[in-house]
């Protein structure tokens, strides 16, 4: 078993646009749950929503771009008042079967054949990438980073990725620390309370949904991008799962906790993975097969949901005095 | 929380420099999660045999899509097709009805595609039933009378599996979302006992549902009980029933393998008016109604059921007049385990199984639930005949694969409009 060669990967894991997609979609969620209270199930929604709100611009509308990734946000916006406008006034467990419901529509509004003109069914699309990769600013060629090398397409994804992380996490540090904000952790603290200063719940609310949502959005657009095709399969309630761990380990009520969090969970799995794999290649795991290891992934995810629901609801980097609401 | 802010924000602003640190020294490869190939070598195939009354059937066509995958498979002389694949993923399988011979057809003719899911295993079976050919067009009349009886079967199913969720809701509070793996619980241990351990049928059940019960009791003693002691909020309990059914699913593909299983093949046909049915969907229907009337003498003549009830009104003044709410909430996750199960080997039976399948319906269920008006038993079997109903009877107006988008959409709207459910009590809902 080759130890450093599992930390390696596990390095390159956390950096991953995979990665960056569960980060942007997980600081979307936070934006919902963390700071807002409200139980959202469905963010594989508004990531898929961004994707395709993007993709269909290009493909069908022939869009440059730049005008196609406003569509995709424009269309995670629209999508999250029409999810808004009669839910938020629901109970929170409601909003949660609403929102997952919603988003296993979508999934089937993808995947049928009736729309596959537009939305390529269940194969999806995969011609819409050559604007996004001809704006590439790093010369051809291989970049060695100390024990991993990426090729200038790889790099150039990652820096786009990382850059609208870092961008969304400032701007999310702000809004938090404005009035704007403590308005929201009222109304995941005591919604009547902050309804007798004559706050606008409903409205705060739609407001944290609609800015959640264009998180996740870009998070799944820079998730299409790299892998320059789009497929409804991916956007499955597993998808949201992953995001809610995510969210969860690293604090729900934290902005750097979703950023840490993403990393140190897909680290995690890479390493779990690595090592259980090389236990089995030596023979100490007789009952599992390597097939099996590609379950444990997930194995993992619902262990963490529940672990850390049950014995640390603050997370890595939270406090658990924000964690204590109950909507 | 003032003081909580500016710690998390310090930290923020190392880990942004150490995120650019790390950035620019290491790196490692970018791995694409969309399509690995299979991880030990071996190869990746979709497979399935095609046999028309016991005689297998040779030269039907089969279209397998997906995955930037376009191919066709033909089947030899046993009836057997199979094509190798290079991704994992998921695949799509058309049977090319005209290459079928004159006068078999399928045995539903709107399942001409079929999904073989690669994800979780290296061969998928892929396996259309056939039949007498039905595709003569038949009169609106009669397609509505087939969509009827089709969704009341599938009402009853829903029914039987749903009261569970409404019990389990009424007394505790809880949305169940590891409910569907209680159904496939059902249907896998029954594919066990009966086609791998050889059992006859009522044996394999009846194990199964004591299994079933059994399952519902450990699970309230080993995890929610102790959760309600803790004073957990309802949601994040909720969170910790999500985990538990992944858990619970990633559990079922390591002992089960993650194919389809066939639970019976011996389909006895029967034919009432343009209904063509089988045996074991009749039994099945009555034994559905046989347990939702079970469930509904037990609620409203014992004192176990009345208490329940009582329970579900308000737990704290039933417990004031005497009722031990726990031993009674104990007694609901039996006997929603039990029922559970029971709808787990009625729906094996009908459409086979698979580690998915509870997780499928799931939402048909808090649909039926929802419908019903959330903790009332008798609502949610209302509600479940109505989401049958909706499921089978859209399909004569919308594509076949929206079927179930239809019943969400029912869900989503009724919630909007109704949220107490169609025989719910108005209460304080917002």
């Amino acid at each position: 078993m080759d130890i450093l060669n599992i930390f390696k990967l596990a390095l390159g894991e956390m950096l991953s646009p995979t990665t960056i997609t569960f980060v942007l979609c997980a600081l979307g969620l936070a934006v919902h749950f963390g700071f807002t209270g409200l139980l959202n199930f469905g963010q594989a929604a508004f990531a898929a929503v961004g994707a395709y709100g993007m993709v269909i611009s290009i493909d069908t509308l022939k869009l440059p771009l730049f005008l196609a990734v406003l569509m995709g946000i424009l269309c995670s916006v629209i999508f999250a008042l029409i999810l808004g406008i009669p839910t938020l006034r629901l109970r929170a467990d409601y909003l949660a079967i609403v929102t997952i419901a919603t988003a296993e529509v979508f999934r089937y509004f993808m995947t049928t054949i009736g729309f596959s003109k537009v939305t390529g069914g269940s194969n999806g699309l995969s011609q819409f990438g050559s604007e996004f990769w001809a704006m590439n600013p790093i010369p051809a060629g291989n970049y060695n980073f100390g024990f991993a090398t990426y090729r200038a397409d790889q790099l150039y994804v990652l820096m786009v990725g990382w850059g609208a992380v870092i961008i969304g996490a400032l701007i999310l540090r702000l809004l938090m620390r404005s009035p704007w904000g403590r308005v929201l952790k009222g109304i995941r603290e005591d919604e009547d309370a902050v309804r007798s200063l004559g706050k606008n719940v409903f409205f705060y609310k739609l407001q944290a949904l609609i800015i959640g949502g264009v998180f996740a959005s870009i998070g799944g657009m820079i998730f299409v991008l790299n892998l320059s095709n789009v497929q409804p399969q991916v956007w499955t309630t597993n998808f949201t799962f992953t995001i809610w761990s995510v969210l969860l380990l690293g604090g729900a009520a934290t902005i750097l906790g979703p950023i840490a969090g993403g990393m140190i969970f897909i680290a995690l799995i890479s390493i779990t993975q690595g090592l259980m794999s090389g236990l089995v290649d030596m023979g100490l795991l007789p009952f599992l097969t390597q097939p099996d290891i590609a379950q444990i992934r997930l194995l993992l995810i619902g262990l963490s949901l529940m672990l850390l629901v049950i014995f640390r609801p603050q997370g890595l980097f939270g406090n658990k005095k924000e964690t204590q609401f109950n909507g | 929380m003032n003081i909580a802010l500016r710690n998390t924000l310090g930290r923020f602003g190392r880990i942004v420099a150490a995120l650019t640190i790390l950035f620019s020294i290491f790196g490692g490869p970018i791995l694409s999660q969309a399509s690995a190939a299979s991880t030990d070598g071996s190869p990746l195939i979709i497979t399935g045999t095609v046999k028309n009354e016991k005689k297998p059937v040779e030269g039907v066509e089969f279209r397998i899509t997906g995955n930037g995958l376009d191919e066709i498979a033909t089947s030899n002389a046993e009836g057997k097709w199979l094509l190798e694949v290079e991704k994992k993923g998921i695949y799509e399988v058309e049977i090319l009805l005209e290459s079928l011979p004159k006068g078999v057809g399928l045995r539903d003719p709107e399942a001409n595609i079929r999904e073989a899911n690669l994800n979780a295993t290296n061969t998928a079976a892929v396996l259309f039933p056939l039949g007498k050919d039905t595709r003569v067009v038949q009169p609106i009349g009669d397609q509505i009378i087939i969509r009827l009886f089709a969704g009341l079967n599938l009402g009853l199913l829903l029914a039987v599996a749903a009261i569970g969720i409404s019990l389990i809701f009424g007394t505790t509070g809880l949305n169940n979302f590891a409910h569907g793996e209680m159904v496939t619980f059902g249907a896998l241990f029954t594919w066990l006992f009966h086609v791998e351990l050889k059992m006859p049928l009522l044996v394999a059940a009846a194990i199964t549902i004591v299994l079933s019960a059994g399952f519902g009791w450990l699970q309230d003693s080993a995890l929610w009980k102790p959760l309600r002691k803790r004073r957990l909020g309802l949601n994040q309990i909720m969170i910790v029933s999500i985990g538990l059914s992944i858990i619970l699913r990633q559990l079922f593909i390591l002992f089960f393998e993650g194919d389809t299983k066939v639970l019976s093949s011996e389909y006895e046909k029967v034919v009432l008016g343009p209904i063509n049915t089988t045996s074991s969907s009749l039994v099945s229907m009555g034994l559905s109604v046989a347990a939702l009337a079970f469930v509904a003498w037990f609620l409203t003549r014992t004192r176990i059921g009345k208490a329940a009830r009582a329970v579900s009104d308000n737990a704290a003044l039933a417990a004031a007049t005497g009722i031990n709410v726990e031993r009674i909430i104990r007694i609901v996750w039996v006997m929603a385990g039990a029922l559970t199960g029971l709808a787990g080997i009625l729906y094996g039976l009908q459409f086979q199984a698979n580690y998915l399948l509870g997780a499928q319906i799931l939402l048909l269920l808090f649909a039926a639930v929802t419908l019903g008006g959330l903790g009332k038993a008798l609502g949610a079997t209302v509600g479940a005949i109505i989401i049958g109903f909706v499921v089978e009877l859209s399909a004569l107006v919308i594509p076949i694969d929206l079927k179930y988008a239809a019943a969400l959409i029912i869900l989503i709207v009724v919630l909007l409009v109704r949220p107490q459910g169609v025989l719910g009590k108005k209460q304080r809902i917002g």
